[in-house]
């Protein structure tokens, strides 16, 4: 089936170094990088080198002005994309560059003023520093709006107290947009960076989970942590309107990261399906076989066509909210079946970590969790369907 | 009367012994287990304390008459607690089933003592490379020489493995007589030719010991051989119906575990002013989550308690061991879902659940080949 997504030949050749670049320097190392519960800062170098750090940046600061810069109304967001899809299809999602390519970095970029763009971005793009947004508290994860990290205006300072769990690229970050509380309620939040290095800033090691091992999950502190006022991005009391607006694309990237894993597992377990003998025939030649890799394969097209078209529309510059927020939970619901059905067919060898399935199988679990469980997904829905 | 679905006063004794037990034992060591993928002989050692080595061996040995309700009952108990340590009890009664269906007086004091009272371990060396839900398909091969047999061939996925003190093995004397020509036979640990490959990584049932077992010219007297030529698949099958109620009250236990965290959690844990547990879609989690644990317990009950007749029913082992092997992963599934992020940490024990529950729906007998045995069942 033709993809809606129209790929122009830049964008296929930029599929094609960056496809080369994940086989020889992520595959090779991933298994490492796994056990260490960390990806080395060079990656991201490396990456930044390459020109696969924030392409949406302004040539001023180093990008390739694809992306949604003051004046683009129609950003170009297949690049990520396609390196989202890359990283999916060789099952290596654990090195989170998305997060800082197209949920992080760019609050920088819409919500910053000059200084502030001129301050990080160059930084950001070269991958010499690392962003992290930091929402989810201990007490509070769906309830963004109870988050109880305080900033406090002292001078031309804020003094920063609290503590964010769950942050992805936690412990590599340099850059953190941390949301605070400046006020009461929902206008009383305010996105502050928080440099690495900065006194009463403190950081957990990785917290160890099921899947996505290389991804640097951490706790992050805040004591008396006293940043500049002129860290505040956009005015005090917007955070909420900004967290809304950018939680969009990055509820995109969940549905593009697990449609890539589902097309993956799929194409994993036909493969296995023509390789392996039993009862004297081919494991393909089952009807239960044939049928189950069907329902997948039918999935999987399903995920494909409906990201495709969540993005080719976000990038005509419509408001996704309703259908993204049906896509986070469909499409990561369905990665998460599709991978274990796909795991079954590989029988005991499914449950070996030697295979590729198996981690899958991991790694995809996560995403009916973040960026907004499907709980979260379906309230925002019915919501949109005006059902009260 | 026909029917009754209490416990008797010696079961609920049984059930509060080992329930107390895993809290105290199993439950603080589980996720330093899971990480080291060390094997747990000190949790091992505690339960052959307290008589759980193997607990469908004939009561001369064990000492206890479990009976296999009661002996579900433990199995659930443990598994709530850990799968990957309760396994190991686990492998010896079906490492042992051959012996117990097929073996004589003699071959049962040979085989028993040392798994009973010995602390030692035993494995059920069926699976090769080539041949796991196609059992007729095994290509290890034995060959009659004089008193004695030859095996050749290679085992893999073997729980216990090379840590197991004797070995049930089942071999082909003639690969083209497919399962008609096959035997099980006892191998001791140590015996020449015997060796071990490589102990899988895997993705749950970390601390369980799953390994690659080598047979080179290993030769086994005939006395070893269990049963007449050509009975090791009937025995094969027969192991796997009477152990299915096992795997199917394990996976109940699995479920138990990770839902009970889930709705202690679900009772603390405040989202949007409220309890977790007070928003429709958790509370509705919990609800399919204590259904599937009800049916599958009820399943395993049946199926234990025809064993216990004397009625096994190939159809009804299956059922319960699928149902619950199904039930358990949706189960768990959700817990880690009702935990949000922290489900998927390993701070809380609900992600190892849902790591370990998977293998429930592959060995003995994936959920497919359940089907195949009940769609037979249904249709004959
Ligand atoms: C690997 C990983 C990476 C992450 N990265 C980041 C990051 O970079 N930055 C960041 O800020 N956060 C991050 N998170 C946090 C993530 O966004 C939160 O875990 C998520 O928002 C859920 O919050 P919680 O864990 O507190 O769950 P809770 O909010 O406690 O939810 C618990 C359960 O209750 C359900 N629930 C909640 N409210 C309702 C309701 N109204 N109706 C029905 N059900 C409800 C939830 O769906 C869930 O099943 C990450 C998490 C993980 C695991
Ligand atoms: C941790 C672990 C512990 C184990 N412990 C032991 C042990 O102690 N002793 C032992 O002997 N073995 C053991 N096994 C092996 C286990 O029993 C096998 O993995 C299992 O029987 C499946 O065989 P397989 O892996 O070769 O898968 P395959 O047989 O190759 O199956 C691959 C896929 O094909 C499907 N399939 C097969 N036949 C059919 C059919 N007719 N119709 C439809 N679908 C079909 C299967 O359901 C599966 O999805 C263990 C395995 C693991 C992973």
């Amino acid at each position: 089936m033709e993809r809606t997504l129209k790929l122009t030949p830049e964008h296929e050749m930029l599929r094609t170094t960056f496809r080369k670049f994940v086989d020889n320097e992520i595959v090779p190392n991933y298994a490492q990088w796994e056990k260490d519960k960390i990806v080395p800062r060079e990656v991201f170098k490396k990456m930044g080198d390459l020109g696969f750090l924030c392409p949406w940046a302004e040539e001023k600061y180093g990008g390739v002005s694809t992306g949604w810069a003051k004046g683009n109304p129609v950003p170009d967001i297949i690049p990520d994309m396609i390196m989202m899809e890359e990283l999916g299809w060789r099952s290596v999602i654990g090195v989170f560059s998305h997060l800082h390519n197209f949920m992080t970095s760019p609050y920088i970029d819409t919500y910053g003023n000059d200084e502030q763009r001129e301050k990080w971005l160059p930084g950001l793009v070269s991958g010499e520093k690392i962003c992290a947004i930091a929402m989810t508290e201990p007490g509070t994860g769906s309830d963004l709006g109870a988050v109880r990290t305080k900033a406090v205006r002292d001078g031309d300072d804020y003094i920063i107290n609290g503590s964010k769990t769950f942050i992805s690229n936690g412990v590599l970050a340099d850059v953190v947009i941390v949301v605070c509380r400046t006020g009461e309620g929902y206008k009383g939040l305010s996105l502050i960076v928080v440099e690495r290095g900065t006194s009463g800033f403190e950081r957990s090691k990785p917290i160890p989970k099921i899947g996505l091992h290389p991804q640097d999950t951490a706790t992050l502190y805040f004591e008396d942590c006293r940043v500049p006022a002129a860290n505040l991005l956009g005015q005090e009391g917007d955070g909420w309107g900004q967290l809304m607006s950018k939680l969009q694309p990055e509820r995109l990237c969940g549905c593009q990261l697990s449609t890539a894993m589902a097309e993956r597992a799929v194409q994993l377990a036909v493969q296995y399906s023509q390789e392996r003998q039993i009862f004297g025939k081919s494991l393909g030649s089952f009807q239960n076989t044939q049928f189950v890799l069907a329902e997948c394969a039918t999935k999987a097209q399903i995920c494909r066509t409906f990201t495709d078209t969540m993005i080719v529309n976000y990038m005509n510059g419509q408001d996704i909210t309703q259908e993204v927020s049906m896509g986070k939970y469909w499409v990561c619901e369905t990665a998460i079946e599709v991978a274990s059905k796909c795991l079954q067919i590989f029988g005991g060898y499914g449950y070996c970590e030697e295979y590729e399935i198996s981690r899958i199988y991991d790694d995809s679990r996560v995403f009916t969790i973040l960026a907004g469980s499907t709980e979260v997904m379906k309230l925002i829905v019915s919501r949109g369907l005006g059902v009260k | 009367m026909a029917f009754g679905f209490t416990y008797n006063e010696d079961q609920l004794a049984l059930q509060r012994t080992v329930r107390k037990f895993v809290e105290n034992e199993i439950v603080p060591v589980r996720a330093a287990y899971d990480e080291s993928e060390e094997f747990p002989w000190p949790e091992v050692k505690k339960m052959f304390d307290l008589g759980l080595s193997c607990m469908n061996a004939p009561e001369k040995y064990n000492g206890m008459v479990f009976g296999n309700v009661g002996l579900c009952m433990v199995v659930e108990e443990l598994c709530r607690g850990c799968l990957g340590i309760g396994i190991t009890p686990l492998a010896n009664m079906l490492a042992s089933e051959p012996v117990l269906y097929g073996g004589t007086e003699e071959q049962w004091d040979y085989w028993y003592p040392d798994i009973c009272e010995g602390g030692k371990l035993a494995a059920y060396a069926v699976t090769e490379p080539g041949a796991g839900s196609d059992v007729a398909g095994v290509r290890t091969t034995c060959k009659k020489d004089g008193d004695y047999y030859i095996i050749n061939g290679t085992k893999i996925f073997i729980t216990n493995g090379k840590h197991a003190n004797k070995l049930t093995v089942l071999a082909s004397h003639d690969t083209s007589k497919g399962n008609r020509g096959q035997s099980f036979f006892m191998v001791e640990a140590g015996t020449e030719g015997l060796s071990y490959g490589k102990s899988e990584h895997k993705m749950g049932m970390r601390c369980s010991e799953t390994s690659e077992v080598i047979f080179d010219n290993v030769k086994v007297h005939k006395k070893y051989r269990i049963g007449e030529e050509g009975d090791g698949f009937k025995l094969a099958m027969k192991a796997f119906n009477s152990s299915r109620p096992f795997i199917a009250s394990a996976s109940t236990g699995v479920a138990l575990g990770a839902f009970e965290y889930a709705r202690d959690y679900a009772k603390e844990r405040k989202a949007f002013g409220k309890t977790i547990g007070n928003h429709q879609a958790v509370a509705f989690m919990l609800a399919d989550m204590a259904m599937d644990i009800e049916a599958s317990q009820l399943l395993w009950q049946k199926a234990a308690w025809l064993l216990d007749e004397n009625l096994m029913a190939a159809d009804l082992s299956a059922m319960s061991k699928c149902y619950a092997a199904d039930a358990a992963n949706r189960v768990v599934t959700d817990a880690v879902q009702i935990l949000g992020g922290y489900g998927f940490c390993r701070d809380y024990p609900v992600e190892k659940m849902m790591r370990d529950a998977k293998i429930l729906q592959i060995f003995e007998g994936t959920s497919q080949i359940q089907r195949v045995i009940i769609g037979k069942s249904v249709l004959s």
